[in-house]
């Protein structure tokens, strides 16, 4: 069977994709950007930062569009005002949910929020900033949680359950209080599951897990997921 | 079994029935169980024995009347004479003339016309008037003749297509029409399929479903099969919250029945339908109510929605079909089916038919569970059924649809009851939770307690819902102490429009409601307390800031 083809327009731009694709795949491929944060490419699709929302004609709600499927004649605006403008008040809420000092923060200059920040011209909060803080993680000899950092976009978790298999991390408690933990929530020197692979500390998008001594340049490898699954599938 | 046997129960039943000349039904319900519900059975019991009027008078227990706020209650039939806040020493005296007699106790009858009369009980139909824990009942009363006829007269496709007729939408708050979602789990290919009773009913105040669950579980057992058979599916869940214990007895009792009645399980009713239910108990989390939600907590994850689509007529439980309805929902289907789709369009509007149970509470003289025909006024709500406000107060806004619903004004109240009006209006019909508020209460407080509820709810993982709603919170709070500034509210406005149009799950979607309802409609007050730094209701207490003079 030759493979169908979806019609779609994003942006007032005539592009085709497979049917099976994304919207921001098919945006992707066509050149076209949206934001992502949650997103990685070779992980499942989460859908929690919103970033990545469009407008797809006829439907009243909005999209995101990583998790959201072509399909034929589809009408997609993908940076309408009103979405910019919801996109600067998320990397704001973002910003003010945990501490977020760059001058002081090892994932400065290798940080996707902090990069968004400024493609968006987001320089300040229209919100108050939180200022609570919470204690790092640092028992383990070679990994660090920062939780003051963390953005809960659970890519880590995803890549630990998905990829190396033995989901060491998960989520407690819910809402604003939802915290990274590890195992059953112990220490991360504790852990039984953890196979000290790092691969958590290769996606995370901040300056929340990371390796003891090395700097964030070295240890950030957004492809891996991505690769390891092109690899696995051949 | 075959369905001729259901028709021959139902028969010898009636018969039983009609053997005596009066049953009086205890309420054994929720609400009325607090007050000595299981004392008052028994004392009814020993009267009638004690005055050897086992033959004439039978005492069965029942589900909610549906007039809670007069609790404990005992409904005398023939007459339907409702007794109220009946008490052990009373029940005596109560047989002695009611039953002996034949002498109705005026004094201790519930009078409220109006209460009844703008009601329309098809949902509660049974309830009150059936014992919940007997399936024999609820077959007595027609029971499961609805199954028994589309499986012998009907093809699935004519079931669906009855349910279309109907114009039934889902009662679970979004108003979804119910024939289409079961055509499109019907379409799928995929198989097993799955049926799934939502009845998580987290809302804060609601008690509809747990109210139809424990006093006429086999209309949901009912539905359920109809749907099952409808759609293709070979096993069900419900979904109930792990607090209503009573409401899980009841349905767990209603399946083992309807197992030994081959009701449920292989070949129901000598046909070829293979379908079993289980109950599965939530932890009480109001977002494990939404139907993508409800599939993760079942699978054993964390209850968290999932993005849609897929939508969970493609890609439901273990990523097959599976159709989600609510209760009160399947609790219309087998009504639908025994009297036809056309019938049941023709009650309430043309766009939204059939009734909608509400829990009507806050400062009405006639709180308890309703259930009007769609298209009745908020009006006739408050004022007639609810009796309007207690004496000394004044109406100031409804909240209709639950947490997330709006706070409407007095001048919306002639507003109909449908799912567009509702929404137009900045309301939502939810799961049916309408709150009447006087003018005691602060407007800004109002909103602040449903927007606390919606931020503790938060499942934390779409950023617009946990981030935005404690900054909502907050803002509220510098309001309430005199704090605010007036530009804060245009602040409010702009994130009360992010949560809503850009989180994932209806939660989010619908928390900001009450703050942008009432900034629409009592904007005023708002004002007052940033401006005049007063609450007009002389709820909060507002700091007092030390003007700098020059
Ligand atoms: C936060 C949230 C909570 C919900 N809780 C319930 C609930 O307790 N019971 C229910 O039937 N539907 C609930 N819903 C609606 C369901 O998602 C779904 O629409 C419904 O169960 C579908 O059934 P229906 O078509 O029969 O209404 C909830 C939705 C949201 C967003
Ligand atoms: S994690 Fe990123 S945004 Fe946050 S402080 Fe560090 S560099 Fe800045
Ligand atoms: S630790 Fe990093 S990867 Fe994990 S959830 Fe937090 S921000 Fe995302
Ligand atoms: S809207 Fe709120 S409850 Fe719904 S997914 Fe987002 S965070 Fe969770
Ligand atoms: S990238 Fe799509 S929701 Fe986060
Ligand atoms: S519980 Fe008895 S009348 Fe409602």
């Amino acid at each position: 069977m030759s493979e169908r083809i979806v019609k779609l327009i994003i942006d007032g731009k005539e592009v085709f994709a497979k049917p099976t694709d994304t919207i921001l795949k098919a945006a992707t491929d066509n050149g076209i950007y949206i934001p992502t944060l949650c997103y990685l490419e070779g992980l499942t699709p989460h859908g929690g930062c919103r970033l990545c929302v469009v407008e797809v004609k006829g439907n009243p709600k909005l999209m995101t569009s990583c998790t959201t499927p072509v399909s034929n004649n589809m009408e997609i605006t993908t940076n309408s005002p009103k979405l910019v403008k919801y996109r600067k008040q998320i990397i704001e809420l973002l910003l003010s949910e945990r501490i977020h000092t760059c001058s002081v923060c090892v994932a400065n200059g290798n940080c996707e929020l902090q990069e968004l920040a400024s493609k968006f011209g987001v320089d300040h909060t229209s919100v108050s900033r939180n200022w609570e803080r919470f204690e790092l993680d640092m028992s383990h000899e070679r990994f660090v949680l920062d939780h003051n950092r963390c953005i809960l976009c659970t890519r880590c978790i995803r890549v630990c359950d998905e990829i190396e298999g033995v989901h060491t991390l998960d989520i407690k408690k819910r809402g604003k209080d939802s915290m990274i933990i590890v195992d059953l929530d112990e220490p991360w020197a504790a852990s039984y599951s953890c196979t000290e692979c790092g691969k958590c500390s290769a996606v995370c998008p901040v300056g929340a897990i990371y390796i003891k001594g090395k700097h964030l340049s070295e240890t950030k490898k957004k492809e891996l997921p991505e690769f390891i699954v092109r690899r696995r599938s051949r | 079994m075959k369905p001729e046997e259901i028709q021959k129960i139902a028969e010898t039943e009636h018969d039983l029935r009609m053997a005596y000349k009066y049953r009086i039904n205890v309420c054994c319900s929720s609400g009325c169980l607090p007050f000595g519900a299981q004392k008052l059975l028994k004392a009814f019991e020993d009267a009638v024995k004690e005055l050897g009027l086992e033959k004439v008078c039978k005492v069965a227990r029942t589900g909610c009347v549906g007039t809670c706020s007069v609790a404990p209650v005992v409904l005398i039939d023939p007459g339907n004479h409702l007794y109220q806040n009946v008490k052990p020493e009373d029940v005596k005296k109560i047989v002695q003339e009611h039953i002996i007699n034949g002498r109705v106790l005026e004094e201790c009858v519930y009078k409220n016309e109006a209460y009844f009369s703008k009601q329309y009980r098809l949902i509660l139909r049974n309830a009150g008037k059936i014992d919940p824990l007997r399936i024999e009942d609820y077959i007595a009363v027609g029971g499961y003749s609805a199954l028994a006829k589309a499986l012998t007269h009907m093809t699935p496709e004519q079931v669906i297509y009855e349910i279309s007729l109907s114009g039934l939408r889902g009662r679970g708050g979004a108003g979804f029409p119910t024939g289409q979602k079961w055509n499109f789990v019907a379409k799928s290919t995929a198989k097993p399929k799955y049926v799934v009773a939502n009845l998580d009913e987290g809302d804060p105040g609601v008690f509809a479903n747990r109210t139809l669950a424990e006093a006429d579980p086999h209309a949901i057992v009912e539905g359920m099969v109809i749907a099952a058979y409808a759609v293709g599916a070979e096993k069900g869940f419900i979904y109930i919250r792990s607090e209503y214990p009573l409401a899980i007895q009841t349905l767990k009792k209603a399946i083992e029945q309807a197992k030994s009645y081959g009701l449920l399980g292989n070949n129901i009713l000598g046909s070829t339908l293979n379908f079993d239910i289980e109950l599965r108990l939530g932890a009480g989390a109001f977002v494990a109510g939404e139907e993508t939600a409800i599939l993760s907590s079942i699978e054993g994850l964390r209850a968290t929605p999932r993005p849609r689509p897929p939508y969970p007529a493609v890609s439901g439980l273990w990523g097959k079909p599976t159709l989600v309805n609510n209760v009160e929902t399947l609790a219309n289907v087998p009504l639908i089916i025994l009297n036809g789709g056309a019938w049941f369009s023709k009650i309430g509007t043309p766009k939204c038919t059939g009734t909608k149970c509400f829990s009507l509470t806050g400062k009405v003289k006639n709180p308890g569970l309703i259930e009007v025909p769609m298209g009745i006024t908020l009006k006739e709500i408050v004022y007639e059924i609810g009796g309007g406000v207690p004496e000394g107060r004044k109406f100031k806004a409804v909240l209709v649809g639950g947490p997330s619903g709006g706070c409407l004004p007095e001048n919306m109240l002639s507003l109909p009851i449908d799912y567009e009006s509702l929404t137009q209006a900045g309301a939502i019909m939810g799961s049916g939770g309408i709150v009447v508020i006087d003018d005691e209460s602060c407007i800004v407080d109002t909103a602040r307690f449903f927007i606390d509820f919606c931020m503790d709810e938060s499942c934390g993982k779409c950023v617009p819902c946990r981030a935005g709603i404690p900054k909502v919170k907050e803002i509220l709070d510098k309001i309430m102490t005199g704090e605010g500034k007036v530009e804060d509210l245009n602040v409010l406005e702009d994130l009360s429009y992010l949560i809503r149009d850009a989180s994932l799950c209806g939660l989010g979607q619908t928390a900001p409601n009450p703050v942008l309802t009432t900034l629409k409609y009592f904007k005023q007050e708002y004002l007052t307390h940033i401006v005049e730094r007063k609450c007009p209701a002389g709820k909060c207490v507002l700091k007092k800031v030390e003007v700098i003079k020059e």
